[in-house]
């Protein structure tokens, strides 16, 4: 399940120092001066063992899952309370010394590394559920909770939560609202930022502030809307409330084989077309079939040049009709094999599959994933264009993606200690998001910007664009203290 | 509103510019209008232009394989629907039509409806306006056109500023174009109608259908004083008929410890729904104060129990017991003293709908803000509009 995670440890500490294509900031050398003073400085305000000071230990928060990249944080503080993550940014904000707030590190865009000159403030010990109602369909839960934490306490009682990223066994709410996580089955739930209800937010001068509730609309400007997906620059997020769905009645997710990507994508647009929205449907091109099978051994169809993972859910007759009604759509587009699950084991077996296709993808090679969303009207021409870029880069690359909203997710495959190649992948990487662009969609759907993509926001944002996004971000980090390399090219200077 | 004495009305996108250009240049207020048919909702405000987007119109983009829409600002909301029905397809929040509430004439737009982010019953389940509009393109304070989100449903590509702009009430910009994601609609409804529960059964009704696993898509609860009859709870169902008549046999069932039911069949649940998204049951007589009161479902009945302590009024409850509308006499106060106390013990925020306009520019129509988040509220307003000339006071005085 937790692929983000995998690579993490398999691409991690074996490299030398690749060609860095993306730009750190220059440490503020009086910053790493007065060093020893700063760590001093909040060891009066937290446990010892909430505060990480040596080399070694500091190394685990150096990166993320954008593990090409790494830099070692000043400190690393790992408060246990909203009011510790008060008085740290308040010293910090007084001291004029940067935060990178972290949930798990799972980012795969880079959000959660940090820079030399600045304090990591992680949120990995505020990790309680402290209210779950049914009756108002809400849990109230500390931020570091991870994602499936959420889903395990309630899943007994038929409850969980929507948003379901690959990482989620690994990566917290605080993470995933950073992001506005999305996952396999936002097609029918939505994403992480259709489910939260209300944080307890702590701005950088320490003020904290409880934005939104356990009710359902905003009072006043939608702030919550704009704090998530933020990447951690408005503010550290300590607490959430999070609204809980019931789960249907059941669920089975159903193998579709294509003898093309085009006829899949046919499928796709025609199934929607015909009033049915699945709670999931998921793509892989044949290299990610090939892949994927070979670690989970899901009984994917090894034949098919595409394939889509349909999940149809509701009571047993119910799922029945519409599956009928989705296989009659299929066979208009000359689908190869249909392949129901049989089991609550097969089911396992078949998102296991999809779930650890980027784990998987990291036994075979280093990989970079895009994140690229396009019109689903696009995707077979999408998917033919980013075929031709990656071979002319002489690389090889394999695609799993949510098909039924446009999010892709090429996985371009490179020897990471080659540099050159590493380049490579990351030329032909950007080179794919721009055309995701071009055909009207956007740099990322659900990973984020990070530092991955902030170069390239030029692409999809006018100076006008960015710099209306930059003035909001400075209401809330006027000091720009907060993630301060992130989302944003370094070169772009708005007009306060 | 005070009626202004110019009012332009902006074909294109670069005209909005010129205008706020001007309006910059004169240091010159402006009131944004779409079809005018809620003037009535929020604090009465004094501009001496007034820019209307009722010229501003047509879809831009329609392709219902990608359940997306994108129009300009002034298109009728009418005219959205109208496109969207001949493909099967809807606007999943089920927008409020307020023209009953307030007695007004016109088009309703598709930029008022993002504006002000207007839901209706199906926001229980499907969400509200905000969480289907993807993508906004507006005009901001300094006459300059900016685009946020895009025509693609998943997308983190920078802040979220669809998100701010949407539900700010045309105080942030004048929205040029909006983009929402779609949902087919279904293609049956029906309601079961439970009779004679108090407000807290009827809550405990209410939360018992929406935990179900039968994706109920509505539940309003109307009080034997509103209906005149016994109290009534309705829950509605949408989705193939096989499975409407499947999920309506279970939700009978599993609701069986609650009484007797009836049931209301497609064309009857689709009249009542409209009717209760436009708070039919309370729009007469036109004279009354009418609140729009969110707070946790559980905590609905404690609120409209403490408020009815010391002040007169009629409700009903939507959203499982989450949004409560409220109806008392427009004297005074309109009970905001009344309804804001009872909040401060369950939480939520109570909004002035309806009220005179000497009554809405004297009392807050929206609920306080605190400190901190008024702190922000003005810095957003500003980083937006520095000159504050989209609809001055609109939401709170001086923003």
């Amino acid at each position: 399940m937790a692929g983000t995670l995998t690579i993490g440890y398999i691409n991690g500490y074996n490299q030398g120092s690749p060609v860095s294509q993306i730009a750190f900031p220059v440490p503020d050398s009086s910053i790493l001066a007065r060093r020893d003073e700063i760590v001093a400085g909040l060891a009066r305000l937290v446990a010892p063992e909430s505060l990480v000071t040596t080399e070694d230990e500091r190394r685990a928060f150096e990166t993320d899952a954008l593990t090409a990249y790494r830099r070692l944080p000043l400190a690393v503080v790992l408060p246990r309370s909203t009011e510790e993550v008060s008085a740290v940014l308040a010293y910090l904000h007084e001291a004029g010394v940067k935060v990178v707030a972290r949930g798990a590190g799972t980012s795969l865009a880079g959000g959660a590394i940090p820079q030399e000159d600045a304090v990591v403030v992680g949120v990995s010990k505020l990790n309680k559920i402290l209210d779950v109602s049914y009756e108002n369909r809400v849990a109230r839960v500390q931020a570091g909770v991870t994602n499936l934490g959420i889903t395990d306490a309630i899943m007994a009682d038929g409850f969980f939560y929507a948003p379901d990223p690959s990482s989620q066994l690994a990566c917290t709410i605080a993470g995933n609202i950073g992001m506005n996580s999305g996952g396999a089955h936002c097609l029918k739930h939505g994403v992480t930022t259709n489910h939260i209800l209300g944080v307890r937010m702590v701005l950088i001068d320490g003020t904290v502030v409880d934005v939104g509730g356990d009710h359902l609309d905003a009072n006043g400007y939608d702030l919550l809307g704009v704090i998530v997906g933020s990447e951690g620059q408005l503010g550290v997020v300590t607490e959430a409330t999070v609204r809980i769905l019931r789960a249907a009645e059941g669920a089975r997710p159903v193998l579709f084989g294509f003898d093309s990507s085009e006829a899949a994508g046919a499928c796709v647009a025609d199934i929607i077309g015909n009033g049915i929205v699945p709670v999931a449907m998921e793509f892989m091109d044949k290299l990610a079939i090939e892949i994927t099978e070979a670690f989970a051994h899901a009984g994917y169809p090894l034949d098919a040049a595409a394939m889509l993972i349909i999940e149809v859910e509701g009571s047993p007759a119910e799922m029945e009709a519409q599956l009928s009604r989705i296989v009659e759509i299929a066979k208009k587009h000359g689908v190869r094999t249909v392949r129901e699950s049989q089991s609550a084991l097969e089911a396992a077996l078949i998102w296991k599959g999809r779930k650890s296709a980027f784990g998987a993808t990291g036994r075979v090679a280093d990989y970079i994933c895009m994140d690229g969303t396009v019109p689903t009207s696009k995707l077979s021409y999408v998917l033919q264009r980013t075929d031709e870029i990656v071979k002319s880069y002489g690389l090889r690359v394999a695609n799993v993606f949510h098909a039924g909203d446009g999010n892709m997710h090429p996985l371009i495959m490179y020897n990471v200690n080659d540099p050159a190649e590493q380049a490579k992948a990351e030329e032909a990487g950007n080179d794919i998001l721009k055309l995701c662009v071009e055909v009207g969609g956007c740099l990322t759907g659900e990973h984020g910007v990070g530092i991955e993509k902030r170069d390239l926001m030029h692409f999809q944002f006018t100076p006008i664009d960015l710099d209306q996004q930059m003035r909001v971000r400075a209401v809330f980090d006027p000091g720009w203290l907060l993630n301060p390399a992130k989302v944003f090219p370094l070169d772009h200077r708005f007009a306060a | 509103m005070t009626k202004s004495q110019i009012i332009h009305r902006p074909r294109t996108e670069s005209d909005v510019a010129e205008i706020v250009m001007d309006a910059r240049a004169a240091e010159t207020p402006l009131a944004i209008e779409g079809g005018g048919t809620r003037a009535g909702l929020g604090r009465p405000m004094r501009a001496p232009v007034t820019l209307s987007t009722s010229q501003l119109t047509g879809i831009t983009l329609y392709e219902p394989a990608e359940m997306v829409i994108s129009a300009r600002a002034g298109t009728p909301v009418s005219e959205i629907e109208r496109a969207l029905g001949e493909q099967g397809q809807m606007l999943p929040f089920e927008p409020m039509d307020h023209r009953a509430l307030y007695g007004s004439a016109g088009d309703p737009t598709i930029g008022a409806v993002a504006a002000c982010n207007i839901s209706g019953p199906r926001r229980i389940s499907s969400g509200a306006a905000r969480d289907h509009l993807i993508g906004l393109r507006f005009v901001n304070g300094r006459a300059e056109a900016v685009k946020s989100g895009g025509r693609v449903m998943k997308n983190v590509t920078g802040l979220d500023l669809v998100k701010l702009v949407c539900g700010s009430h045309g105080t942030l910009g004048v929205i040029t174009e909006v983009t929402f994601k779609l949902l087919p609609k279904a293609r049956r409804t029906a309601t079961l109608v439970v009779e004679g529960l108090d407000d807290a059964r009827a809550v405990a009704c209410m939360s018992a259908a929406l935990g179900s696993p039968f994706e109920v898509s509505g539940a309003a609860h109307l009080p034997g004083a509103v209906t005149g009859e016994s109290a009534r709870t309705y829950l509605r169902i949408e989705h193939f008929p096989d499975s409407v008549a499947y999920r309506m046999e279970a939700l009978e069932k599993l609701l069986a410890p609650f009484g007797a039911k009836s049931r209301l069949d497609h064309e009857p649940s689709l009249s009542f729904w409209r009717d209760l998204r436009d708070v039919g049951p309370l729009v007469r007589p036109a004279e009354t104060a009418i609140w729009r009161i969110s707070a946790a479902p559980t905590r609905a009945p404690h609120l409209t129990s403490a408020i009815s302590q010391t002040l007169r009024g009629q409700w009903f409850y939507d959203w499982g017991g989450g949004l409560i509308w409220f109806a008392t006499s427009a004297q005074g106060d309109c009970g905001a003293g009344a309804i804001r106390h009872a909040l401060a013990a369950t939480g939520g925020h109570a909004t002035l709908t309806r009220a005179p306009d000497d009554l809405r520019a004297v009392l807050d129509v929206f609920e306080p803000l605190t400190p901190a988040l008024m702190k922000l509220t003005r810095g957003v307003k500003l980083s937006f509009d520095p000159q504050g000339l989209f609809n001055p006071g609109r939401m709170y005085a001086g923003v």
